[in-house]
């Protein structure tokens, strides 16, 4: 029997976004969102961890190569949001871009990546180094 | 059931290499890490026991016994050494991250339960660096 091992990586971008939804008033996303829907945005200095559940292979001792995992989060997370503004990007026209949903729309962009034998088992943002969220692709389930 | 995690730091040299693949096949796939000299890193080792809060002490381990248990299975062995040349273990496993979370899973399992009753490893981390980590809880032999 093959052992399985988490594997964990940690990816750094920066972005700028703001809280706001349009259904709402001014006041009432002020009063939603505080300083976070200030009109002009602000930018955080994001952590996007990956844990990856899989046997290790016995040839390379590996769950999988970091350098193909690497590749594949260059390709879809980091030309796509590092020194961006999320709300321009086009999933978030009519979605918050608070860091749930950004947690969300990463694992949507990354599940079904071609990760050997490994599955992405946890994905975590932390927005700063006091807040974090973690998914792992389960909606309507504790 | 309460899990309690003591952290252990060392300093080891290594370097990747499948005896069966020719060298070009070695740096395809293991690109710098294949480096026959070596390189290196400071790790940090997590090791998470659980266990039940002892009534009389308030402790699910003697923290000291844990440390001394972490170092002379692990630390003392790791330390300052080259892992494929001087740590038993990697003489045939490559001393990858997952492969080190496995060996020293496999260290530490049954010192723990012979020397530390009450206590069961639950979970061994380790921390090539801060962004690069491998969990193992078990489950199967190498």
């Amino acid at each position: 029997m093959t052992p399985l091992v988490d594997f964990s990586r940690r990816y750094h971008f920066s972005a700028s976004h703001r809280l706001h939804v349009d259904a709402l008033t001014e006041e009432q996303n002020y009063a939603t969102f505080g300083k976070c829907n200030n009109p002009h945005g602000h930018g955080h200095n994001y952590t996007l961890e990956l844990t990856l559940r899989g046997p290790v292979d016995p040839a390379t001792g590996m769950v999988l190569n970091l350098s193909a995992l690497d590749a594949i989060v260059h390709d879809r997370i980091m030309t796509r949001f590092d020194l961006q503004n999320l709300n321009c990007d086009p999933v978030f026209e009519k979605l918050v871009s608070s860091t749930e949903n950004l947690c969300r729309t990463a694992w949507k962009l990354l599940d079904g990546s071609e990760l050997g034998t490994a599955v992405l088992q946890r994905l975590r943002i932390e927005e700063t180094s006091n807040n974090f969220f973690e998914y792992a692709g389960k909606d309507n389930e504790r | 059931m309460i899990l309690l995690t003591r952290k252990a730091e060392f300093a080891a040299a290594h370097y990747y290499w499948n005896d069966h693949w020719s060298a070009e096949e070695n740096a395809r796939v293991f690109g710098k890490c294949a480096n026959r000299n070596g390189h290196g890193h400071n790790y940090t080792l997590e090791v998470t026991v659980a266990g039940q809060v002892d009534p009389v002490t308030g402790f699910v381990v003697d923290l000291k016994k844990l440390k001394d248990l972490m170092n002379t299975e692990v630390v003392d062995v790791y330390d300052h050494r080259h892992l494929n040349h001087e740590v038993p273990e990697f003489r045939n496993r490559i001393p990858t991250t997952e492969n080190m979370a496995i060996s020293i899973w496999e260290r530490l399992h049954g010192a723990i339960l012979h020397q530390l009753p009450g206590a069961t490893l639950h979970r061994v981390r380790i921390y090539e660096n801060p962004d690069l980590f491998a969990d193992y809880y078990g489950g199967g032999p190498a």
